[in-house]
């Protein structure tokens, strides 16, 4: 909470410092952010169901038994590809994730997920081919997965 | 309109199976709904800042400035002015895709541009917003640190291995040519 209202007065110093080089450019930016919100309103809502149907219905010893210790390592394989596989928009994916860990998923599986959906992007992938290369493409999302399974496994550790 | 359309049959989905739900599982529809609405208030709560956040990025930082910083920078300098320009601008990753196969081309580091695509994807300011606030400080700390250590490494592995396997004539030229570069322009 407490970092919320720092992020906030933060960005009303950058916000009146924005006013008073340029109204216009302001203007701008909150035109900008009005479409940015548009444009992902249905996802954010239609995401926010789906966290609500997970969460309620699935109790939290099934997210245990699927997330928790005793699934062991292959659930973290598994939400690792799911996270190189899906584009989720953090705002929604980090609120999910951090519900789920709090019913008793692991760190090590929910920083898996987390990691390989910042890092690695199967969807983006072709058009990364086009402009990069292929080798450049393979190597850094390959890279990408093995770096998020060792992060993953670190953050289990320390965390 | 037809994408528009596309967009919606989510939410309206799901909003049919919250109907569904209602008549078959009451009980389950109301815990359902009581966790998205939860969720939706703290959502609210941040959603104002995360906007507002990208839309002044967007405006003060153009990005054919990002460009022109980065391909100048080099060595330790460049490789945080590469973090640094890939955690400020908004904008989906394969917008960074053009950018950093331009910047490859005018002489950038392939270290640089792992660092770049890597900050642009994993390390935004306003994505790191959200991350502290739902996992965590130490959680967000942690992945930041981790993920840095984990570019550069990425990057210099992918470096030498380009250098001996070039994938495109251009990509091995401009590579070359970086590396004559060391020093600050």
């Amino acid at each position: 909470m407490s970092t919320v209202v720092i992020v906030y007065v933060l960005l009303a110093v950058v916000l009146a410092a924005s006013l008073i080089k340029s109204r216009d450019k302001t203007k701008a930016a909150f035109v900008f952010a009005w479409k940015a919100l548009l444009k992902t309103a249905p996802a954010l809502l239609g995401m926010l169901g789906i966290v609500g149907l997970t969460l309620g219905l699935l109790p939290p010893e099934t997210i245990q038994k699927l997330l928790g210790e005793e699934a062991g390592f292959a659930a973290t394989l598994i939400a690792s590809v799911i996270g190189a596989i899906t584009l989720i928009p953090s705002l929604i994916a980090f609120p999910l994730a951090g519900s789920l860990l709090r019913s008793g998923a692991t760190v090590m599986t929910i920083s898996a997920f987390i990691t390989t959906l910042v890092m690695v992007g199967v969807v983006t992938a072709p058009m990364e081919m086009k402009t990069l290369g292929r080798k450049f493409t393979l190597l850094r999302n390959g890279l990408g997965f093995l770096s998020a399974l060792v992060i993953a496994g670190i953050m289990g550790v320390l965390l | 309109m037809k994408k528009r359309a596309g967009k919606v049959i989510l939410p309206i989905g799901i909003l049919l199976i919250y109907a569904v739900l209602a008549i078959w599982l009451p009980e389950a529809a109301e815990r359902s709904l009581k966790v998205t609405l939860d969720y939706a208030l703290e959502i609210l709560l941040i959603v104002p800042l995360v906007f507002l956040l990208m839309g002044l990025m967007e405006v003060w930082i153009p990005k054919d400035k990002v460009r022109q910083w980065l391909g100048k920078g080099s060595g330790v300098k460049g490789a945080v002015i590469s973090v640094l320009m890939g955690t400020l601008p908004t904008g989906p990753l394969y917008v960074a895709f053009p950018m950093a196969a331009g910047l490859i081309r005018k002489g950038a580091g392939i270290v640089n541009m792992v660092l770049f695509l890597g900050a642009w994807a994993a390390l935004k300011i306003p994505q790191l917003i959200t991350e502290i606030k739902f996992m965590g400080l130490p959680f967000a700390l942690t992945r930041f640190i981790l993920t840095l250590a984990a570019l550069l490494l990425t990057g210099l592995i992918m470096e030498a291995f380009l250098r001996r396997h070039p994938d495109k004539a251009w990509l091995v030229s401009s590579a070359a040519e970086s590396n004559k570069n060391g020093s600050n322009p």
